[in-house]
């Protein structure tokens, strides 16, 4: 019956939709981290990605019954946690002794910690892909048809609370209004009195955490393995599609890839399936071509 | 405390970097309670060198800054705002992209009575109208003038014992100017804000100041009360433009010694 057939082509889309989805909230979660780090200290971590995934590996390690065994949702506080304070740790310790350095050397820095970070979780957990044993791993939900992964609905979910808590800490808290502040004019926050240093780590704390609930909610999905953090480089197209300095903007990005990669997968003409693979910097390329700054770009000329 | 004639800031043979140049040579001053104290000095004089290092956010090479009895130089800036010296820097330095509202509250990042800042606001609202008019637009919106208000009224959001403000006139119109120092008279006649100046624009600065140093590559040259200062001939003649002699060709400035010298 062709109705039928129709009808099953459009819950299929559906459920193609609502998986770009739950990627692209990952690759948002990423890029967020990307973005706070740099609007904070003007610097690119490209590490973020293996954050990502020592945050999924820190969460496994607790929960999976051959490691610690610990319940699931007392491990996701834990990774969170643990996440913090690595990301406290890591400018505290290290970055902090590189200011006045240029940029590039902090750049490669984090390229390098990234190398070490995903050398370090193969040997602490394993080199092979292993999942994350989660209480909701294979429960799916039958929307009249439409079948849906309660893990994507649950990453869809999660992503919304987490940007709304992000949006809420930023815009009304004094602590998150320093951080925009030391953001936008460092010197200044100096000025008055903002120990901006501490604010810089409690930055890298936060995306830290980000990190961890982006690589949680990515292990939910499938299996994790050390080289998993590479698809921070999705996310780092993402923040740039989105203006790189532009919170919403590194979320919309993010989804927008996520989007694009099943979509392109789908329809792409017989032959030509790896389109989904360079789809999403094809879409990186056209909206630097077209918005240089990015979609959302935030830039402000100084007055004199 | 309370003492009229004991310095609220006390600055003893300061020196400073700014690089390899030694920018600051052995500067010593004095500010008391409820004066209002000028720097005058030309472009490169290390006016603005000088309120960096006395606000902590350079440090100096040697010498003593010393608030209220207390040795404060070579501290971080934000324990210098909490013992209650603020910066108002150069170029006025706000948060662009943040609302008016959030940029005056930034000032008040190191107190948590929250009762007296609520009280601050309003006196900072009330020397400022046109900032509670625009108080939720973002700060980078405002015009040249009210952008100098706002850095003004956030520094005054500290609470401060002292405030040092950098060239408040930098790049605003004459008339601008002269409404900003009518402010800054009334804040340190009404609140009894203490307050050191740094300025190029002389002849405002000494309108408002009741001491005056002037500065020159590095050296404080003349200090004297504002009245002395404004009359004493160099000052004039450097400072206010104002050409002592009208002589025969009208070109003898270059020939001119300067009394210091």
């Amino acid at each position: 019956m062709p109705g039928a057939e129709l009808g099953g082509k459009r819950l299929d889309f559906v459920q193609l939709i609502v998986s770009g989805l739950a990627n692209g909230c990952v690759y948002g979660l990423i890029a967020l981290g990307f973005v706070m780090i740099y609007k904070a200290t003007e610097a690119v971590n490209f590490a973020q990605g293996d954050f990502m995934m020592l945050g999924a590996f820190f969460c496994l390690g607790f929960t999976n019954a051959d490691f610690m065994g610990l319940n699931f949702w007392l491990a996701v506080p834990l990774a969170m946690i643990f996440m913090g304070i690595l990301g406290y740790v890591f400018d505290w310790g290290v970055l902090r002794h590189m200011s006045g350095q240029s940029q590039t050397s902090i750049v490669i820095l984090t390229i390098a910690v990234g190398f070490i970070l995903r050398f370090v979780a193969g040997t602490v957990w394993s080199h092979e892909p292993v999942s994350l044993e989660t209480p909701f791993a294979g429960v799916n939900l039958d929307f009249g048809g439409v079948v849906l992964g309660v893990n994507e609905l649950l990453i869809i979910v999660v992503t919304i609370i987490l940007t709304v808590a992000l949006f809420v800490f930023f815009s009304r808290t004094k602590l998150g209004i320093a951080m925009q502040a030391a953001s936008q004019n460092q010197l200044a926050a100096y000025y008055m009195g903002v120990p901006v240093k501490r604010i810089q780590s409690l930055v890298w704390a936060l995306s830290g955490v980000v990190a961890a609930v982006a690589g949680i909610l990515f292990a939910s999905k499938g299996a994790i393995d050390p080289s998993s953090g590479l698809l921070g480089i999705k996310a780092f197209a993402a923040a740039a599609i989105g203006g790189f300095g532009s919170l919403p903007g590194a979320l919309v990005g993010g989804l927008i890839i996520g989007l694009i990669e099943p979509l392109a997968a789908r329809f792409a003409p017989d032959g030509f399936a790896g389109v989904a693979r360079i789809a999403p910097y094809a879409i990186l390329i056209i909206v630097l071509i077209f918005r240089p700054g990015g979609l959302f770009s935030q830039t402000q000329k100084k007055k004199v | 405390m309370t003492d009229k004639n004991s310095p609220v800031l006390r600055v003893d043979n300061l020196e400073s970097y700014y690089g390899p140049i030694m920018a600051i040579r052995g500067v010593s001053l004095e500010v008391r309670e409820g004066q209002i104290v000028t720097v005058l000095g030309a472009n490169g004089a290390g006016k603005t060198t000088l309120l960096k290092t006395i606000s902590g956010v350079m440090d100096p090479e040697k010498g003593t800054v010393v608030l209220e009895n207390e040795q404060i130089q070579g501290e971080e800036p934000d324990r210098i705002v909490n013992r209650g010296m603020v910066h108002v820097p150069e170029g006025r330095e706000i948060f662009p992209l943040l609302t008016v509202a959030e940029n005056i509250a930034m000032g008040a990042y190191t107190r948590s009575d929250q009762q007296d800042i609520n009280r601050d606001t309003e006196m900072v609202y009330s020397y400022f109208p046109i900032l509670k008019e625009r108080m939720s637009q973002a700060a980078g919106t405002l015009s040249g003038g009210q952008q100098q208000m706002l850095a003004i009224g956030r520094g005054l959001m500290a609470s401060p014992r002292i405030m040092l403000l950098d060239e408040p006139s930098l790049g605003l119109s004459p008339l601008l100017t002269e409404e900003i120092f009518a402010i800054i008279r009334r804040l340190n006649e009404e609140q009894k804000v203490t307050m050191m100046l740094v300025e190029q624009n002389a002849a405002v600065a000494l309108g408002v100041a009741d001491y005056g140093y002037v500065m020159e590559l590095g050296r404080i040259v003349m200090a004297d009360d504002a009245a002395t200062l404004a009359a004493s001939k160099d000052v004039q003649e450097f400072y206010l433009g104002i050409s002592q002699d009208e002589n025969q060709r009208g070109q003898r400035r270059w020939k001119q010694r300067k009394t210091w010298r």
